[in-house]
């Protein structure tokens, strides 16, 4: 069967490139990274070697690395890393409430130990506002935490200039930038953050790695304890083949941004407009806002994602809707779409489609096609599609 | 090299949505009602008929009875919800027809989970909307039985 994968977003292949570059540092170069002998001196070489290219990417310093389990956990050593500093039971944390659940159920856990957080609101095209951050800052706020761009809509949130407001009033901000990082241009001196939280797998690099900037002389208490590993941030064995492989896949993705976003931003524009063009009562969620060029949130009137997403499934083609991880839960309707008001009815109805550098316009031609069909068949048999149609008549 | 860690782990099994597919795991026969639904459509001068939506989830229903002789000779629907909703919205109605009205009552959501051959457990409360819907039709018709006298 034909098969299409759009849902990078969810996660990436690995990159042929990157799994040959993990290869001797699975096999011959095995070493602890913390032994003293020759084996482990060649693993920490090369374990600095990749933060000291990771650290370049992302205009930061290598000192300012720290590799993680991933995005999940680089979120949670950032705000509980913050917020449990030097033994803190009580503050206030802002962040916004379309982040990552990795963000947002972190959150809700600190409030259930005693902190206090605002979950800031979007507007229409789930953009935040950076005055929403500065009247919301109190005297106890401990930390900002916003994420650079969302997994289901694509939108790029104003964190340089709420950087610059958690500078101006001392406050530590943390960016979950996981999506974001080698697709968009970040750069630490532009961004203002004292944390951000960047991971592997979305970037074609493999599973199991991440990594938290934590700029210089910023304290964090550490969730893992053992050895020395880190600067005693996040005890244990690192895994260098997976941080060779994180490191090379930045390059790659940073090395090929440009003709990577003409690509995919292409493609997405071409499917955004024939979809529009071919079926009635479309909507693209966040049209107005700027978004990563590979993204796109598609709502159609009277017909529910799953069905979308299960037909697409039987005809080859891999999508989602919501974030990866909620199509298990009882409510499919996503919480970023609910955010920015999208009526409940035509956000059960929205579907994520993103893009990466291996897919061709064959595939999205393909996949206009099985939409089209699938769209059709679903509201032939829809109880509500008749009732909007009348509505628009 | 040795290849027998290739036989420790199940081998990725083309196909079938019903084993791997992203969302849920839902046998033939519940794909089967969902790509190609029974009865689907309306019914032109329906002795009974009912709209029903679920709150805890948004899906909707809504069902179209003709009766003759006490017995439902033709019945439509038509589904708005998840591959669940569909699937067994288009299973009740095959259940319901050529029932009477006193067997098609009897009708519950196990009847329709077991003769779809199984649902997966979060899809369980559809097969309640599409039972309510019929009931609501049976009902909307002995009102107008009623009311002709």
């Amino acid at each position: 069967m034909k098969r299409v994968y759009l849902d990078h977003n969810a996660t990436t292949p690995l990159d042929p490139r990157v799994f040959e570059a993990m290869k001797p540092y699975l096999l011959e170069t095995f070493a602890n990274a913390s032994s003293p002998h020759h084996y482990g001196r060649l693993a920490k070489q090369a374990l600095e070697e990749s933060r000291g290219i990771i650290a370049k990417f992302i205009g930061a310093k290598p000192e300012e690395i720290v590799f993680t389990s991933g995005g999940t956990e680089s979120d949670n050593l950032a705000l509980r890393g913050v917020a449990y500093h030097k033994g803190r039971r009580r503050g206030h944390i802002i962040t916004s409430s379309i982040e990552h659940h990795a963000v947002l159920r972190t959150c809700s856990a600190l409030e259930k130990d005693g902190f206090t957080v605002n979950y800031l609101p979007v507007d229409d095209q789930g953009r935040i506002d950076p005055d929403e951050v500065r009247r919301s800052i109190k005297k106890d706020t401990i930390l900002i935490s916003l994420m650079l761009a969302n997994n289901e809509t694509g939108v790029i949130e104003p964190v340089a200039e709420v950087g610059k407001i958690a500078r101006e009033y001392g406050i530590l901000f943390h960016c979950d930038a996981v999506q974001a990082v080698g697709k968009i241009v970040v750069n630490m001196k532009d961004l203002c953050t004292d944390l951000l939280s960047i991971s592997s797998h979305k970037i074609y690099g493999p599973k199991g790695i991440g990594a938290l900037f934590v700029k210089d002389g910023i304290e964090l208490s550490p969730l893992i304890t053992g050895g020395h590993h880190e600067k005693g941030l996040r005890a244990g064995t690192e895994n260098v083949a997976a941080i060779v492989g994180f490191a090379y896949a930045l390059k790659i993705a940073v090395d090929e941004i440009d003709s990577y976003r003409i690509k995919v931003s292409y493609l997405r524009d071409k499917l955004e407009s024939q979809l529009l063009n071919k079926i009635d009562q479309v909507e693209i969620q966040s049209a107005k806002a700027e978004r990563l060029s590979h993204t796109s949130c598609i709502g159609f009137a009277s017909v529910e994602a799953e069905s979308i997403l299960l037909h697409l499934d039987l005809k080859g083609i891999a999508a989602s809707s919501g974030s990866a991880c909620t199509t298990g839960e009882p409510e499919p309707s996503s919480h970023v779409l609910v955010a920015m008001g999208v009526p409940p009815e035509r956000a059960k109805g929205s579907i994520r489609i993103s893009l990466g550098r291996e897919n061709t316009e064959e595939e999205i031609d393909y996949t206009i096609d099985v939409l089209e069909d699938t769209i059709r068949q679903l509201r032939i048999i829809s109880s509500q599609w008749e009732t909007v149609e009348e509505k628009a008549l | 090299m040795s290849e027998e860690w290739k036989n420790l782990f199940k081998k990725p099994q083309e196909s079938a949505p019903l084993h791997t597919g992203p969302i849920l795991f839902y046998n033939n026969l519940v794909i089967d009602h969902f790509t190609n639904p029974r009865n689907i459509g309306e019914l032109e001068d329906p002795d009974g008929e009912a709209v029903v939506g679920d709150p805890s989830c948004g899906d909707q229903m809504k069902v179209a009875i003709k009766i003759d002789n006490n017995r439902i000779i033709d019945i439509k629907f038509k589904s708005y919800g998840c591959p669940g909703a569909i699937a067994t919205s288009s299973m009740i109605t095959e259940l319901a027809k050529g029932k009477t009205i006193e067997e098609a009552r009897m009708l519950t959501d196990d009847d329709v989970i077991i003769a779809l051959g199984g649902i997966p457990e979060r899809k369980k409360h559809c097969s309640l909307l599409g039972v309510t819907t019929l009931l609501e039709a049976i009902k909307d018709y002995s009102k107008k039985q009623k009311a002709l006298g």
